[in-house]
């Protein structure tokens, strides 16, 4: 009774804008809230200095403070612009509430999550200042409120029109501010794994607590609307990143973090577009990577050439190729799960094969388990990429350098990605993944097909494993396995592309960072990570199958809204009726 | 029935497909001359969608060989399209998560030539390509009544909407002969009629169509001759009124009566039991409930 009660008038709030008094007073209860854990952040949380990050100073908030902090400011800020607030509004396109619950809990897990582990660390809870117990009660007031607060999602609001300048400085502020972000995460303490996993929280609630306010989807209206002004910014963005760094550690992540992404948006054209599982594409980036160092000098390379560097991506490429033919020709010819089969098999071969090239067990070509050693620095018209270079005043070490040429690498692929995807043959290549049968029905040759995607992504792991090899300066065998705690490797890759989402571009490049940085920051989980990795994925697979940047087809597939894909479109009833009626 | 002596669209020279001991269509002929509406019917599991199977190269047929104007076809699904025949399933068989225009230029394929490198070099060669095969599809949607719905994804369509792509689809290829596998399958009467128009419609393009049907009326309305399919075997092939006053059709839908059972006696014995029905049927079934139950009580 209770229920029917409350309902209309949380239906008739959105549609009216008529407000109960007790959903006002809910709401400045959570502004409240908010302001009074950005007051908490002000306070000592501990006495001693030893749990990392500041938190033992007053009237200056340090280390995790700051992420109650900005959570603190988010929910005070959303939950005016809840209360109409002249100016705020635009926060919330589709309700306010479900974002306010997912801020008020993301400043409360993150709080929490900090109190508890000073306690845990420091042993005890005499540790804790006053602040801290003050910060703990502060953030459960939020908490409760919001989840008294009606639900008043409602369709995306149309937003006011904004000149197009203002338009094109929210998206650049959206870049900077995913700059900000990331770096950082990038550059959180890597001695102690506190401060990371409270950052993770922190995004991971702010995130989710962004879509729910109908943000995401106004932004990704605006960078679909400005898309060169987009790609530019996104270009900007990741030029800039090494120049913002001040340890040479968080550009190698940077680095590692942009040849994985690559690598799995290569995959992605195999496993998102083509629909053919591959399980062992480490070893087509481990072709490129030996070929690449077998010709580029080093000394400890059975071959006495050396070629430039361009020569030796091209003959990495080439080379790749010619084994992706080789593994797909007889594969591809049938259908399901064979060639995931034949791939696993061909990732272990490759690794046992250059493990044993070693002139002992078979022909010395790859030194065994020592690998290929001592591969020369990269030099281009004279520019060595082991040498710092400050350009306008702004220096980038070594792997700034490496940074940008792998960045070219990436631009590259994701320009094949983008072409190749939406052709003629991106279209056959789905057309094969939705059903083989009517697409060959339809006039596609589709081994032919198969095969151009299964080569051009081992081409792509090629000429991406040739960068590697440089950057690296050394190859070993026991890099390319199917799977273990250190990326590359198949599984690593094929999660990256399944968690960031198929088919999509941006859904790998999230993927693989997200998955080279979590684990490279929680180094102290050690042999639980592949545990922690697999418990994430079954989570990630049960409530986002379709992956965190979903392509507009999956989002359909597998959240069946009735909704109709085309924005603005009208007659909803007619596609409600219509999609169950096919499926009927 | 009135066909020019044109060469045929399509020659089907005994067509045998056997599944190990189970033959299940056995040297079957066919001829399709261009301007013809031709119907495939028979009882189900006659054969009629392996005779489709076999002719679109989804099969390769046992014995016999199948000529689009006079060559022989390759058993090959992708050269048969190539060289004009499209086809729709019996069971719709979209690509569920592309939208209807997708679906449309997917079935342009063999029409068009960029390959991956003109598609990422993207010279005005592809953009030309890209621009002349929207715009086809675009005609073929509007020529299907689907031009409005290009963006929908084709999985969220209407049950008789995804029909109709999926002839479109077909179309798409430019065919010289059209092979549509039960496309008024669950249609009510309407759709079915407007499906009619449409194949008339496809007809007079200059496409042949063959059609396998189970609709007796759709079948009869449409086509110029109609052949029969039982067991595999075609029993006869002709015009709408030859086909059905042969009483062997007859028989191989509804069953020979018994021997010696004459059906004036049966017709007799079915009249005076509805009579029956009329006068005293209170009694009657109620009896007959109160035994129904009480056994089912046992």
């Amino acid at each position: 009774m209770t229920t029917d009660k409350t309902q209309p008038t949380a239906v008739s709030e959105a549609q009216g804008g008529a407000t109960a008094p007790r959903t006002t007073l809910l709401r400045v209860l959570t502004a409240a809230g908010g302001a009074a854990a950005v007051a908490s952040t002000f306070l000592a949380w501990t006495w001693t200095a030893e749990f990392p990050g500041d938190l033992t100073v007053y009237g200056y908030p340090g280390g995790l403070q700051l992420l109650t902090l900005v959570l603190g400011i988010a929910t005070g800020v959303f939950a005016l612009a809840a209360l109409d607030l002249k100016g705020l509004r635009w926060l919330t396109p589709s309700g306010s509430t479900q974002a306010l619950r997912m801020l008020a809990l993301g400043t409360f897990a993150v709080t929490w999550f900090t109190v508890i582990s000073i306690a845990v660390d420091l042993d005890g809870l005499v540790n804790l200042e006053p602040g801290g117990w003050i910060a703990a009660v502060v953030t459960a007031v939020p908490v409760a409120t919001t989840f008294l607060l009606p639900d008043d999602s409602r369709q995306l609001r149309r937003p006011k029109e904004l000149p197009s300048w203002a338009e094109i400085l929210i998206i650049a502020a959206v870049f900077a501010l995913g700059l900000y972000v990331v770096n950082y995460g990038i550059q959180t303490d890597a001695d102690h794994p506190e401060p990371f996993i409270g950052y993770l929280i922190a995004v991971g609630f702010a995130a989710v607590a962004l879509v729910k306010a109908g943000l995401v989807s106004r932004i990704s209206e605006l960078t679909s609307a400005y898309r060169s002004t987009t790609l530019v910014a996104a270009l900007i963005t990741a030029i800039v990143f090494p120049f913002f760094q001040d340890k040479s550690s968080f550009t190698e992540l940077g680095v590692n973090i942009a040849i994985f992404a690559t690598v799995a948006l290569g995959l992605n054209i195999v496993v998102g577009l083509a629909g053919l599982l591959d399980l062992g594409y480490v070893a087509f980036l481990g072709v490129g990577a030996y070929t690449a160092a077998l010709v580029s000098g080093s000394t400890a390379s059975t071959l006495d050439v050396r070629f430039p560097f361009w020569a030796a991506v091209i003959t990495g490429g080439v080379v790749s190729l010619i084994f992706g033919v080789v593994i797909g020709a007889p594969t591809l010819r049938l259908r399901g799960d064979y060639l995931a089969i034949v791939t696993l098999g061909f990732g272990e071969i490759f690794r046992l094969a250059m493990l044993n090239l070693d002139g002992t067990s078979g022909p010395s070509v790859t030194n065994g388990p020592d690998g290929i050693p001592n591969i020369p620095p990269l030099e281009i018209f004279g520019f060595n990429f082991n040498d710092d270079h400050s350009f306008a005043g702004l220096s980038l070490d070594s792997n700034g350098n490496y940074y940008l040429l792998m960045l070219l690498v990436t631009i590259l692929v994701v320009l094949i990605f983008s072409r190749a995807g939406n052709s003629r043959i991106g279209r056959a290549w789905v057309a094969i993944r939705e059903d083989e049968t009517a697409a060959t029905a339809m006039g596609i040759n589709g081994f032919r097909v198969k095969l151009i995607a299964f080569a051009l992504g081992a081409t792509l792991a090629g000429v991406a494993g040739a960068v590697w090899a440089h950057f690296q300066s050394t190859v070993v065998p026991e890099q390319y396995v199917f799977a273990g705690p250190v990326p590359p490797n198949s599984t690593f890759l094929v999660a990256a592309v399944i968690l960031g989402g198929m088919g999509t571009i941006g859904g790998p490049l999230l993927g693989a960072t997200l998955l080279y940085l979590i684990p490279k920051k929680l180094e102290f989980l050690q042999d639980y990570q592949l545990l922690a990795f697999g418990i994430a994925l079954i989570l990630l697979m049960r409530f986002r199958p379709e992956g965190i940047v979903p392509n507009r087809r999956q989002q359909l597939e597998y959240h069946e809204t009735g909704q109709l894909d085309v924005p603005g479109a009208t007659g909803l009833k007619d596609g409600a009726v219509g999609v169950t009626k096919a499926e009927a | 029935m009135t066909t020019t002596t044109t060469s045929p669209v399509l020659t089907a020279t005994g067509v045998t497909m056997r599944f190990g001991g189970l033959t299940a269509v056995r040297s079957v002929n066919l001829e399709v001359h261009p301007g013809e509406i031709v119907g495939l019917i028979g009882p189900n599991g006659a054969g009629k969608t392996t005779f489709f199977n076999c002719l679109t190269g989804l099969y390769v047929p046992t014995e016999g060989s199948v000529a689009y104007r006079g060559t022989v076809l390759p058993p090959k699904p992708h050269l048969v399209t190539q060289a004009g025949i499209a086809r729709t399933f019996q069971n719709i068989r979209l690509f569920a998560n592309m939208t209807v225009l997708e679906n449309v230029l997917v079935g342009r394929h063999t029409r068009t030539k960029e390959g991956l490198w003109s598609a990422l070099l993207r010279g005005p060669g592809f953009k030309r390509a890209e621009a002349a095969s929207k715009t086809r599809a675009m005609e073929l949607l509007e020529f299907i009544g689907l031009a409005d719905k290009a963006d929908h994804l084709s999985r969220n369509l209407p049950y008789g909407e995804q029909r109709k792509l999926e002839i479109a689809r077909a179309l798409a290829s430019d065919p010289g002969l059209l092979l549509l596998d039960e496309p008024t399958a669950g249609m009510n009467p309407q759709e079915t009629r407007a499906t009619e128009e449409l194949v008339f419609a496809i007809r007079d393009l200059g496409t042949a169509v063959l059609v396998i049907e189970h609709d007796m009326r759709f079948i009869f309305n449409l086509c110029d001759r109609v052949a029969v399919l039982v067991q595999g075997e075609k029993l006869i092939e002709g015009t709408s009124d030859v086909v059905q006053s042969d009483e062997r059709v007859v028989a191989a839908y509804l069953g020979t009566p018994f021997e010696g059972a004459p059906g004036a006696e049966e017709a007799a014995e079915v009249e005076a039991a509805e009579a029956g029905a009329t006068t005293g049927a209170t009694p009657d079934e109620a009896q007959r409930g109160t035994t129904a139950r009480t056994e089912d009580g046992q």
